[in-house]
């Protein structure tokens, strides 16, 4: 099988243009997607082969550029809308909320938004308190939306055309530190599913779940636990919303032990939720009780030291995950 | 000596744990007594430190007799504290073992998953050293235990068997001495019981199969959740009603005598989870190595001798209890259904009841109610 | 337009005027008596802005609408009987049951809800549009919302997007004066919104909201220009409700003699008179109008009374399709 080197911004770019190709309702509308190439470069060269019917560049209104894409659903479209953070869709977060996850139920089954909305997400960059956040969790709180985190090439190059497939608005975060992983896809790459966790590393001794952003640091933590004689099984969750609780209640019975790794706040987070599943359905599974690492509950600071400070790191998920198997983290 | 039920006078000293110095905590194993239904590790129920041994190995004392002398903490000097607690023994010794740090409240720091294999392996979990988090005892340390236990010491089986018809002998003496009984009886109609039985069963693997006697178990332990005056303990000249329940299992053993161990919280356990633990608990029964929880925890006893092709059991109440329920065999009867004679699989079941604990009308109820839960067998 | 089609049409704009506020009058009576919960707007005195804008549209357009909308529902051809039972929360209700007097949505005359997110519907409008024009399709899209939108951000965005890409959006801004108690002046700089509205280098007008014939004019010409490809159009629809803003609003934020200012100029009652003196209405006339309204919503009553509750099994349908994407 032929394979192609690509980056995760490639493998987006790429699956935005084979759905552009494929499906004549598809467009791309946000801030600089157009003429400027995208603020992470991930449309660039779009806009000269699309044209700006279908790459639209928005005046800086996330709420109507949302709130049109909804409505453009409502009427025949398959946008796909990005977002250059998701600190800015907080200012759409009234559409996303309001309408794009509340139509199909409020209309009784009539109104649905076949929506996809892109975004980046997480810190790690020094762009500091309004830019770096991972919100995702937040959405990942609402009924009605699918909220999908592509960690992999793969699934950056596969999530979207099963987005667009969904007659429902599905969320895509993109954690900006991914942009510049580089690696090999096969070079017919396409859809993939978009429902379960994967396990990205097979291991006995404790569950490390994660997604997006944090599943390098958890794969490079799992590796030097491997060394001390501890074997981590890793889980990307892919789904932020539903949750594959299947395949996390499984790793956990075979293993016994959890550690959460978001980079999401701490407080009423995602960890939480999937902490709290882990309770209520694998309770007499545990062999010690559930982990999380989070980002410390700061906004997110400027300062190299600080920031790294405040971010899951490799070192904490590895700590925790000793303490939990052997007593003495 | 402790007394481990109301059957046990007596015990033998078989082993000591702990040496004059030494400090022990609630709940540690301090000493390892013979009975005549086996080997039985003693727990200790004070903090503090051993002073001197009172009764050596080897040797033989009534219930009750001082074993050793303890200072508890922040006693000054020598106090005669025996570790003899009064029968019953309390329903779980939750203490952190020796060397692990104390939860908050004093209770067991052990994880789900250990406490569930330790209760199906009949593992006391107050003798274990934790290595998990916070010296919390983990999975692992459970299976270590397993793996090193140490097989049953044992009387000469004629001894043993001597003493313990003396002391069933004791024990329904003073039943019919005290326990005014009145008795019950009805019949069930086991045909739905049957038939969701055998179909369950054609799901299953031979050995995960569900015996007829495990649904009798479950529906009289969920029965007893609405007639807790059934459930418990006459002592000291009144009713105290069980700390959970605990149905004590009559086994017959070979050679002749039986016991009655407690399922433990029988009325929460899955059909399977009840299945598993009556295996054990038969198994462990016939090697003689029950824990002195599951010999005094019963708060009812159920005695089932359909197999011996019995229809119908009269029971004595096992005292401090104040409630015996018998099953006889299943057998196809004529019974009429809607106005017609049909063959239906019937059993007969009996309640033996302590009048000074409950009334026939209550007994009546809780009977029915048992009848009603076998209707409806997916439910329990 | 001949004498007699036009005439015809005026009695009928006169029905359909009748026709709200003889249901918004049932309506607040079963709200009184329990039979209609949770909050609900009425649209008397308002009558005029929905007949009149809704007649420029074509089967085939959409409508956004607020949560005042029970009167641009009936116009827009949604039965009355499945709005009554929306109301009662019925699931023969035109949206199940599940949204009630706020949240009125018919797929089938492209109805795209009532939105009680005050500004919420404009983008949605705006995007519809923009689906039409990516599509190449004539089609108009209408977005009715009161004076309270205008101070909101998403009013801007949206007549700038809208503007901006030339889309067939009509702004309807239905300007009763009062954001809820607000009045008009309390909360805006400038006060005359279509100037407001200008500023975005769309065509902007204010109409006389309580002149039925007045209304319906400037609508089919809007509509017109919109439809033709010259981009979104915005009309100031100047009327006033009668009744409070909601059912539990004491009105103290404006005058007794404000009210009876403006019912001096109910649409209704001007119109009638108007047909009267132009020979075109008689009291026999007038009488089967009333008579066939009061059926029509005697047996929109009768539907809700009769109607049934969605099982609660059904709670979580439609929180997602059911089915693939069309």
């Amino acid at each position: 099988m032929s394979t192609v080197t690509t980056t995760y911004r490639e493998a987006i770019r790429e699956a935005i243009r084979e759905a552009l190709r494929r499906d004549p309702r598809v467009f791309l509308m946000g801030e600089d997607v157009g003429a400027y190439g995208g603020c992470f470069a991930v449309s660039k060269g779009l806009l000269d082969e699309f044209g700006p019917e279908r790459i639209r560049d928005t005046p800086l209104s996330e709420s109507a550029f949302v709130g049109a894409g909804i409505g453009a659903a409502l009427g025949g479209m398959r946008p796909i809308v990005e977002i250059m953070t998701v600190n800015f869709s907080l200012l759409a977060l009234d559409q996303i909320l309001n309408n794009a996850a509340t139509l199909l139920h409020m209309s009784g089954g009539q109104f649905n938004v076949p929506l996809v909305i892109r975004m980046t997400t997480g810190g790690g960059r020094q762009l500091a308190a309004q830019h770096s956040h991972s919100l995702e969790g937040w959405y990942a709180h609402i009924p009605g939306l699918r909220v999908l985190a592509p960690a992999t090439l793969e699934d950056a190059r596969g999530m979207l055309w099963s987005a667009l497939e969904d007659p429902d608005p599905v969320l895509i975060f993109e954690h900006a530190l991914l942009y510049n992983q580089a690696g090999t896809l096969p070079a017919d790459a396409g859809a993939v599913d978009i429902r379960r966790a994967r396990v990205r590393r097979p291991g006995r001794d404790v569950s490390l779940i994660t997604y997006g952003g944090s599943l390098p640091k958890t794969l490079e933590a799992a590796g030097r636990l491997a060394a001390e004689g501890i074997d981590a099984e890793v889980i990307d969750l892919r789904s932020l919303r539903p949750l594959d609780d299947a395949t996390i209640l499984a790793s956990v019975a075979a293993t016994r032990r959890a550690v959460i790794v978001d980079e999401g706040w701490r407080s009423g987070s995602l960890a939480a939720e999937i902490s709290a599943r882990i309770m209520e359905n694998a309770f007499y599974e545990l062999d010690a009780p559930v982990a999380r690492v989070c980002s410390a509950e700061v906004p997110m600071p400027y300062a190299r030291h600080l920031e790294q400070a405040a971010l899951p790191q490799a070192d904490t998920v590895i700590r925790v995950a000793r303490g939990l198997v052997r007593g003495d983290g | 000596m402790p007394s481990l039920g109301s059957d046990m006078e007596a015990g033998t000293l078989l082993e000591w744990r702990i040496a004059p110095g030494d400090a022990v905590s609630r709940g540690d194993v301090v000493a390892v007594v013979d009975t005549f239904k086996g080997a039985i590790d003693v727990e200790i129920f004070e903090t503090g430190v051993v002073e001197e041994i009172l009764v050596p190995v080897g040797e033989k004392v009534p219930v009750g007799t001082p074993l050793a002398r303890l200072r508890v903490e922040g006693e000054p000097a020598a106090a005669p504290v025996a570790a003899a607690p009064a029968a019953p023994v309390p329903a779980a010794a939750a203490v952190a073992p020796p060397a692990a740090v104390p939860a908050p409240g004093g209770r067991l720091r052990a994880s789900p998953a250990a406490r569930q294999r330790a209760a199906a392996a009949g593992i006391d979990l107050a003798t274990l050293r934790g290595s998990g988090p916070q010296g919390a005892l983990t999975l692992a340390d459970v299976e270590r235990a397993i793996a090193v236990r140490p097989a049953a010491r044992a009387m000469a089986p004629a001894e043993r068997l001597a003493g313990m018809r003396q002391a069933i002998a004791a024990a329904m003496l003073r039943s019919k001495r005290e326990i005014p009984h009145y008795y019950l009886g009805t019949t069930l109609d086991m045909a739905r019981a049957l038939a969701w039985l055998e179909e369950e069963n054609a799901r299953r693997p031979v050995t995960g199969r569900l015996l007829a006697g495990v649904l009798l178990l479950k529906a009289v332990a969920l029965a007893l959740r609405q007639a807790p005056e059934l459930n418990g303990h006459w002592l000291d000249g009144g009713f105290r009603p069980g700390s959970g329940i605990h149905v004590g299992t009559a086994i017959a053993l070979r050679g002749g005598g039986l016991v009655a161990p407690a399922l433990h919280a029988a009325d929460a356990a899955t059909p399977d989870q009840l299945m598993a633990e009556l295996r054990q608990l038969v198994q462990r029964a016939r090697a003689g190595s029950l824990r002195s929880s599951e010999l005094a925890d019963a708060t009812i006893t159920v005695t089932s001798l359909g197999e011996q092709g019995v229809d119908t059991v009269y029971g004595i109440i096992h005292p401090p209890q104040v409630a015996l329920v018998g099953f006889g065999r299943i057998a196809e009867r004529p019974w009429v259904v809607d106005g017609r004679v049909v063959a239906r699989p019937l059993l007969q079941a009996t309640l033996s009841a302590d009048h000074r604990a409950s009334d026939g009308h209550r007994g009546a109820r809780f009977l029915a109610l048992v009848e009603s839960l076998l209707q409806e067998p997916e439910t329990l | 337009m001949n004498d007699v089609a036009h005439d015809e049409h005026r009695r009928q704009l006169l029905r359909e005027m009748l026709r709200i506020r003889r249901f918004e009058e049932k309506s607040a009576e079963l709200y009184t008596q329990e039979k209609i919960r949770g909050f609900m707007h009425l649209y008397v005195g308002e009558e005029a802005v929905a007949v009149g804008t809704l007649q420029a549209l074509d089967a085939d357009d959409a409508v956004v609408s607020t949560y005042r909308e029970h009167g641009h529902a009936l116009v827009r051809g949604i039965p009355a009987r499945a709005v009554m039972a929306e109301m009662y929360g019925r699931q023969e209700g035109c949206s199940r049951g599940r949204g009630g007097s706020m949240h009125i949505f018919d797929a089938a005359t492209r109805f795209c809800g009532g939105n009680a997110i005050v500004g919420g519907g404009l983008p949605l409008a705006v995007g519809l549009a923009l689906a039409d024009k990516l599509q190449g399709r004539a089609r108009v899209s209408a977005c009715l919302f009161g004076d309270g939108a205008v101070a909101e951000g998403e009013f801007h965005e949206s007549l700038n997007l809208a503007a901006l890409w030339k889309l067939p959006v009509l702004f309807l801004c239905e300007n009763n004066f009062y954001a809820m108690g607000t009045a008009l002046a309390r909360a805006q700089s400038q006060p005359d919104l279509h100037l407001k509205a200008a500023s975005y280098a769309l065509g902007a007008e204010v109409v006389d909201g309580m002149d039925v014939l007045a209304v319906e004019a400037a609508t089919r010409r809007a509509a017109q220009a919109v439809r033709g490809g010259g981009g979104p159009y915005f009309l100031e629809l100047r009327t006033y409700r009668f009744s409070a803003h909601s059912m539990f609003d004491a009105q103290l934020y404006r005058d007794k003699a404000e009210v009876e200012d403006w019912r001096r100029r109910d649409p209704i009652v001007l119109f009638e008179r108007q047909l009267r003196a132009a020979g075109v209405l008689d009291d026999a006339t007038l009488a089967r109008m009333e008579a066939e309204i009061a059926a029509e919503i005697a047996a929109a009553v009768a539907f809700a009374e009769a109607g049934s509750w969605e099982p609660v099994e059904d709670l979580t349908r439609f929180v997602y399709s059911e089915g693939p994407a069309p």
